[in-house]
């Protein structure tokens, strides 16, 4: 139906197969993705919106929703930084190992999430490898938040990596050759002409290392803690609500997050395309 | 790396003169960078994968394959490959026919869908076996009608197979879409002048030019497929020996204390993972050209 509507506003084209691929993708995209999706939407609202108010204002829900979203915004700022860097070492340095570096970075897209869990809390736990060292000192990691931030910067780190690599690939060098003759320094280069030229890249990584993290539920679970209202985050609170066939909180809780995670995405991609225009398309 | 390795001259009667490039910074910030990068990754990737393996490894190898072959493990390991083994197909012939579509033909509303397809990647896996709950299980409009065909989606295998299908939804369509649509149309059109059939251009024309990122895409999607835990964990159930995937198993080893068969069992996963990069790199080294479009994402 979708499909016929759409394929009748086409421009010509001698290559068939259009009508049969569209109606696929469209089919399953709307019985995989959209459906679900909106039931989730519809159910929210068929609750009313007194009960939608009162589980959204629940000091635990909203416990819950401060710990996902600030650590999630500590560690994409974390991935921000270390990122950059690594996208700047492996695209404009030479060094032994190099190759060896730029494969490892896709690691956390390839590494089950319980199994990066499972793996950091063996690292940080107060027995654990790191962690054994700095509990003599009082410094606990797991079990706390800056263990669900350690658990995040795992997680989102390649999103930024990735996101700045190919542009940086694409730079032309002449820019910064031209700036440095008409006498700017090496740090007034890097931070005047080629930073800016970097910047929609870098809030793209950040904004899907951001997104990606506030949904992140296996690799966390194991090195929070999960105790209410301190280490336990929104996603984890939705499992809860389901183990407790408490479906109207669990759906509030993740239209909340659902609605949160666009609204953030959407201002970063205004920010982006007010860069763009800043700074011109690179 | 030192700053003699990029320019040196030598002018007539005086001693060597050493230039640096002005796009270059110097060599102490050169190496502190490198290094930055190199402690980074060993702490926060490289030291959690070797930490898998030498608690996989500490109760010996005896242990260790026990915890593998065990009933429940077994099971666990079958019903993961199983799993995959559909929900890869899926994605692979829904990325494919996206990709075709995307690629090949200009229509109102493409990017709307090009957004709608990386959608699945921004929702969390816990939603995404929610909203399966929602739609199939007791409490839904259709669980009535499920329950008195004797269907069980939910807490059953066809409910971790949507979910699965959900969260690596996109991995397949986001490797193919930019690559096809670097290459255009040209080579397709070629062939339809040349009186090829539409199956001919597809399979003789197309899938060769796309072979190298398509397989990468499978990989991915495999990898994911096989180590999703959020989405599954909701739909599942946790029925040892019958709903239970690799990551689940994971879990309860490890909530019971059973660290030594918790890592044993997440060393497979590990492996799959590692499995993954290495021909992720072999393809990419090999076919830079090719594979450096659908990098980008």
């Amino acid at each position: 139906m979708a499909a016929t509507t759409i394929a009748s506003v086409r421009k010509s084209s001698v290559i068939p197969g259009f009508g049969l691929a569209l109606g696929v993708t469209l089919t399953y995209l709307s019985l995989i993705v959209l459906i679900p999706l909106a039931g989730l939407f519809w159910r929210s609202a068929s609750g009313g919106l007194d009960e939608f108010i009162r589980i959204s204002t629940d000091p635990r829900t909203l416990a819950a929703l401060r710990l996902s979203f600030t650590t999630s915004f500590v560690a994409a700022l974390v991935n921000l930084v270390f990122g950059m860097i690594l996208a700047w070492v492996l695209v404009r340095y030479r060094f032994p190992g190099r190759r060896f570096i730029d494969a490892v970075i896709d690691l956390p897209f390839a590494l089950p999430t319980a199994v990066a869990g499972i793996a950091l809390t063996a690292l940080y736990a107060p027995n654990g490898w790191i962690g054994s060292w700095l509990a003599p000192f009082g410094i606990r990691i797991a079990y706390t938040e800056t263990g669900i931030i350690i658990a995040l910067i795992f997680i989102g780190l390649p999103f930024v990596v990735r996101s700045v690599q190919p542009v940086l690939e694409d730079l032309d060098r002449e820019v910064e050759e031209v700036a440095a003759t008409l006498g700017a320094t090496r740090r007034q280069t890097v931070r005047r002409v080629v930073f800016p030229a970097l910047l929609p890249a870098l809030l793209t990584g950040f904004a899907l290392a951001f997104a990606r993290a506030v949904g992140e539920y296996g690799s966390v679970i194991f090195i929070a803690g999960n105790s209410p209202y301190k280490t336990e985050i929104a996603p984890l609170l939705i499992v809860i609500k389901l183990e407790e066939f408490a479906y109207s909180g669990a759906t509030t809780i993740a239209v909340l997050m659902l609605i949160a995670s666009f609204l953030i995405l959407l201002a970063i991609n205004l920010i982006q395309s007010w860069s763009r225009r800043r700074y011109g398309d690179v | 790396m030192s700053d003699e390795a990029f320019t040196s001259a030598r002018l007539p009667g005086a001693s060597a003169i050493h230039f640096r490039p002005v796009t270059v910074e110097r060599r102490r910030i050169r190496v502190g960078l490198i290094l930055v990068s190199l402690a980074f990754l060993g702490l926060f990737l490289v030291l959690p994968v070797v930490a898998v393996f030498v608690e996989a490894l500490r109760g010996g190898l005896p242990a260790f394959t026990e915890a593998i072959f065990e009933p429940d493990a077994a099971a666990a390991i079958r019903l993961t490959l199983l799993v995959a083994a559909i929900s890869v197909p899926c994605n692979l012939v829904f990325g494919v026919a996206a990709a075709w579509a995307i690629a090949k033909f200009d229509f109102k509303g493409k990017s709307l869908l090009n957004t709608l397809i990386d959608l699945p990647f921004s929702v969390s896996p816990v939603i995404a076996g929610l909203i399966y709950i929602l739609m199939f299980g007791s409490q839904s409009l259709l669980g009535p009608w499920l329950k008195s065909e004797g269907i069980q989606v939910i807490f059953a295998v066809p409910g971790i197979v949507l979910a699965t299908i959900f969260v690596t939804f996109p991995f397949v369509a986001r490797e193919l879409i930019p690559l096809m649509e670097e290459q255009g149309r040209g080579d397709e059109e070629a062939a339809l002048s040349l009186g090829a059939s539409g199956f001919q251009v597809f399979f003789r024309v197309t899938l060769p030019n796309v072979k190298w990122a398509l397989l990468y895409g499978v990989l991915l999607c495999n990898a994911r497929a096989m180590g999703e835990f959020g989405a599954v964990s909701v739909v599942s159930g946790h029925i040892r020996g019958l709903t239970n995937t690799m990551p689940l198993h994971v879990e309860i080893l490890y909530n019971e204390y059973n660290f030594a068969a918790a890592f044993a069992v997440a060393s497979l996963l590990a492996l799959l993972a590692l499995f993954t990069l290495v021909v992720k790199s072999v393809l990419e080294w090999r076919y830079a050209e090719e594979i450096a479009a659908t990098r980008r994402h």
